[in-house]
């Protein structure tokens, strides 16, 4: 599924809002989050999952093509723990043969 | 800071866009909704610039219970694994710098 699928789905359940309107819905709830990763804050939603930042710690790295060692800073990367109600129905799911 | 919750998110959304409390609420519950609902018949979910949720089956492996050492086979599994997607990536990236910059 893709965003604008998911936006089609949407909007096919809230028959009283614009296609407009859930596209523009779905794109400030992306935001949000990202926003809220970006201030180095967290997202939990219940029932689905959190988004958090995990730190990588800096290293060398290599230029793959000289070789060349290049030292590479630390870093925040995002980071998504799946709920419990999501981690049970997706492996539900193998048993029904999905 | 607290965390964002699925409350904020349908505030936001009624204070941005205009839309009701009762739609904002249930507009939210829908996104994460599908998302599920899709992930659960095992499709992948695509978000350009945000990320993708992908679904990997892993085997039966050996595990350990950590309390008492003693040796219990993980069951093969169906997991959910997120990989966030450029934009993303870079604005979080953009805050650790900034964040390196205001330790100096």
């Amino acid at each position: 599924m893709t965003k604008s699928e998911l936006i089609e789905q949407i909007a096919a359940q809230h028959a009283n809002l614009s296609l407009k309107e859930v596209e523009t819905a779905v794109r400030l709830i992306l935001d949000d989050i990202t926003e809220t990763l970006a201030k180095g804050g967290r997202v939990e939603i219940r029932g689905f999952g959190s988004f958090s930042l995990h730190y990588r710690e800096p290293r060398v790295g290599r230029n793959p093509k000289t070789g060349d060692a290049v030292p590479l800073d630390g870093k925040y990367v995002p980071h998504f723990k799946p709920g419990k109600e999501l981690r049970e129905q997706v492996n539900a799911s193998r048993a029904l043969g999905y | 800071m607290s965390a964002l919750t699925k409350a904020e998110l349908a505030e936001h959304l009624n204070v941005s866009l205009n839309l009701s409390k009762r739609d904002s609420k249930m507009l939210v519950e829908t996104f994460f909704d599908e998302i599920r609902g899709c992930l659960r018949e095992n499709e992948q979910v695509k978000l350009s610039g945000f990320g993708n949720f992908d679904l990997r089956d892993k085997r039966e492996r050996p595990g350990r219970n950590p309390k008492t050492g003693e040796e219990i086979p993980i069951s093969a599994r169906r997991v959910v694994t997120f990989r966030p997607g450029q934009k993303l990536k870079s604005q979080v990236e953009l805050h650790a710098a900034a964040a390196g910059r205001t330790q100096e």
